[in-house]
C-alpha cells in the first residue's frame, strides 16, 4: 500500500488513514457513508446551478464552486443522486479540504488516493472520477490565488 | 411489447412489483456505479457487479463454470429460477449481465423494461436491506464461447466475408476516431481512434426511448435494417469493452429475433490497440 503523503491537509490525511485501515468491504461502506453525507448545495448556489461550472471530465454530471473566507477555501460540489461513488469522492474531498489554503490544495499529489487502497475494490475506470474531481478543485484553487493576487 | 420476436424476455415494472415475493423469481441489479445498489434497490433484489462478480480477476475473460456456479448458489439462484435483470443507464449493465448468464446457458433470463430509472420515476419503493436467500442448486455447463461471443481473429475473418454485418454501437465521435471514449467519459488508453473496417455506426442507446424502455419492434427494425443490418446476416456487435454492445446484442437477438448475433467483448480496447489489425476512420 502506498504511504500517505505528508503534504496532505490534516483533515484529508485523517480521511485517507481511515480508508487505509478499512478492509475491502468496509472501504465501500465508508465511501457510501461519505456519499450519504454530501450536503445539498447552499441556497445561493442551488438557485444558480447554471452558473456553476461542470466538471467535464467526469462521467457523471458534477458541478463545483469554491468560496474563500480569510484565505481558507470551502468547496461546494453537486453530484447526481444516482452516482454514489462520485458523490462519495466529492464528500471526502469536500470534508478533507474544508478550510485548507489554496496553496495546500494545490500541493496535494494527484495520486494521493492510492494510499486509501480503493484500487483494491474499484476498477481503474471507477477510480478516474476522484482524479478528475481533484484536478478541477485545483483549478478553482488556482483561480482563488489569481484573484487574491489581482 | 407486441411485435417483439421473444416478448417473454421483457417484463415491465408492474410485473416486477407483483412478483417481489415470488420464490421462483430472482431480481438482479447490475449497475455501472458499484455503490448504487447499496444506496437503494428494489426490495428483494441481489447485486451482481460486472467487475467484482463477472470478470475473472487474472485473465481478461469472464468467470469460469465453477465460479459461475458459486455465484448462482450464493445469490440463491437455481437452474430453474426466473432471473430478472435491471440496472442504471438504460439497462446497459443489466443486458451485459444477462449476456454472461447466457454464456452459461441460463434458461430463463429477462430484463425489466425501463430499468432502475423507470422504477424510480414511478415512485416505487427502494430499500437498503440486503436480502438473504437459501443457497441455490446450480449445475452449469462449461461456458459456451462459440454462439454469442466473438473473438478478434473471428472478427478479422468476418470483415472479409460476404453476408456479414458489423455494428459499432459507440458514439459517433468514437466511430469517426475523433475521440476514443464516450463524450463526458474519461479517456481510457486506446492508441488509435476509428472503427473496425466495414462496421456501420448505430449507437446503442438509439434502441431506447428517453424513459429507458425499448423502442417498438417496427422502430427497431427500421433502425437496423436502415444500415443493412438484417436478419439474414451473420452479425457481430462491438463497443469499447463489450458492455454497450451486449445491449445491442440483446435487442437484435431477442426483440428482433435475428438468428446469428455475437458480441465481440474484446471490442475497441483490444482492436484499437491490437498489433497487425487494420482500422478505418
Amino acid at each position: 500500500m502506498s504511504e500517505i503523503p505528508a503534504s496532505l491537509p490534516p483533515h484529508l490525511h485523517a480521511i485517507v488513514a481511515e480508508f487505509q485501515a478499512a478492509d475491502r468491504s468496509e472501504k465501500l461502506e465508508l465511501l457510501l457513508e461519505y456519499a450519504d453525507r454530501l450536503p445539498p448545495l447552499p441556497d445561493w448556489l442551488r438557485d444558480n446551478r447554471a452558473d456553476m461550472e461542470q466538471v467535464h471530465e467526469c462521467m457523471t454530471p458534477v458541478r463545483a464552486a469554491a468560496e474563500v473566507h480569510g484565505g481558507r477555501m470551502v468547496f461546494h460540489i453537486d453530484v447526481a443522486e444516482e452516482s454514489p461513488t462520485v458523490r462519495g469522492y466529492a464528500a471526502l474531498l469536500r470534508e478533507g479540504l474544508d478550510g485548507a489554503t489554496p496553496e495546500a490544495v494545490l500541493a496535494i499529489p494527484g495520486d494521493f488516493f492510492y494510499a486509501m487502497g480503493l484500487q483494491q475494490v474499484l476498477s481503474p475506470q471507477r477510480l478516474n472520477g476522484i482524479s478528475y474531481l481533484l484536478a478541477y478543485l485545483k483549478r478553482l484553487a488556482t483561480r482563488a490565488l489569481a484573484h487574491r493576487g489581482a | 411489447m407486441a411485435g417483439y420476436a421473444h416478448p417473454e424476455v421483457l417484463v415491465d415494472t408492474a410485473w416486477v412489483a407483483d412478483h417481489l415475493h415470488d420464490p421462483k423469481v430472482r431480481l438482479v441489479e447490475s449497475n455501472e456505479d458499484i455503490l448504487l445498489y447499496d444506496q437503494g434497490h428494489i426490495p428483494g433484489a441481489v447485486k451482481i457487479d460486472w467487475v467484482a462478480d463477472l470478470n475473472d480477476p487474472v485473465v481478461r475473460d469472464y468467470l469460469d463454470r465453477a465460479r459461475f456456479e458459486q455465484l448462482m448458489i450464493a445469490r440463491g439462484i437455481s437452474n430453474d429460477t426466473t432471473v430478472v435483470f435491471y440496472g442504471d443507464k438504460h439497462n446497459w449493465w443489466a443486458t451485459y449481465a444477462l449476456w454472461v448468464f447466457k454464456l452459461f446457458g441460463h434458461a430463463d433470463a429477462r430484463i425489466m423494461n425501463g430499468g432502475r430509472a423507470k422504477w424510480i420515476a414511478e415512485g416505487r419503493q427502494l430499500t437498503r436491506e440486503v436480502p438473504t436467500y437459501s443457497p441455490g442448486v446450480y449445475h452449469a455447463p462449461e461456458r459456451d464461447d462459440t454462439t454469442i461471443r466473438a473473438f478478434r481473429d473471428q472478427v478479422l475473418v468476418h470483415i472479409r466475408q460476404p453476408g456479414t454485418a458489423l455494428v459499432d454501437v459507440r458514439s459517433p465521435q468514437e466511430y469517426s476516431g475523433e475521440r476514443t471514449h464516450m463524450p463526458e467519459y474519461p479517456q481510457e488508453g486506446t492508441l488509435r481512434g476509428g472503427h473496425i473496417p466495414t462496421a456501420v455506426s448505430i449507437p446503442w442507446a438509439s434502441a431506447v426511448h428517453d424513459d429507458s424502455t425499448f423502442k417498438s419492434a417496427d422502430e427497431l427494425r427500421a433502425l437496423y435494417a436502415g444500415k443493412n443490418v438484417t436478419p439474414d446476416k451473420d452479425v457481430i456487435s462491438y463497443c469499447r469493452i463489450g458492455e454497450r454492445s451486449s445491449h445491442t446484442w440483446f435487442v437484435l437477438s431477442y426483440l428482433l429475433g435475428y438468428p446469428k448475433v455475437r458480441n465481440y467483448d474484446g471490442s475497441w480496447t483490444e482492436w484499437g490497440n491490437g498489433v497487425g489489425l487494420p482500422i478505418e476512420k
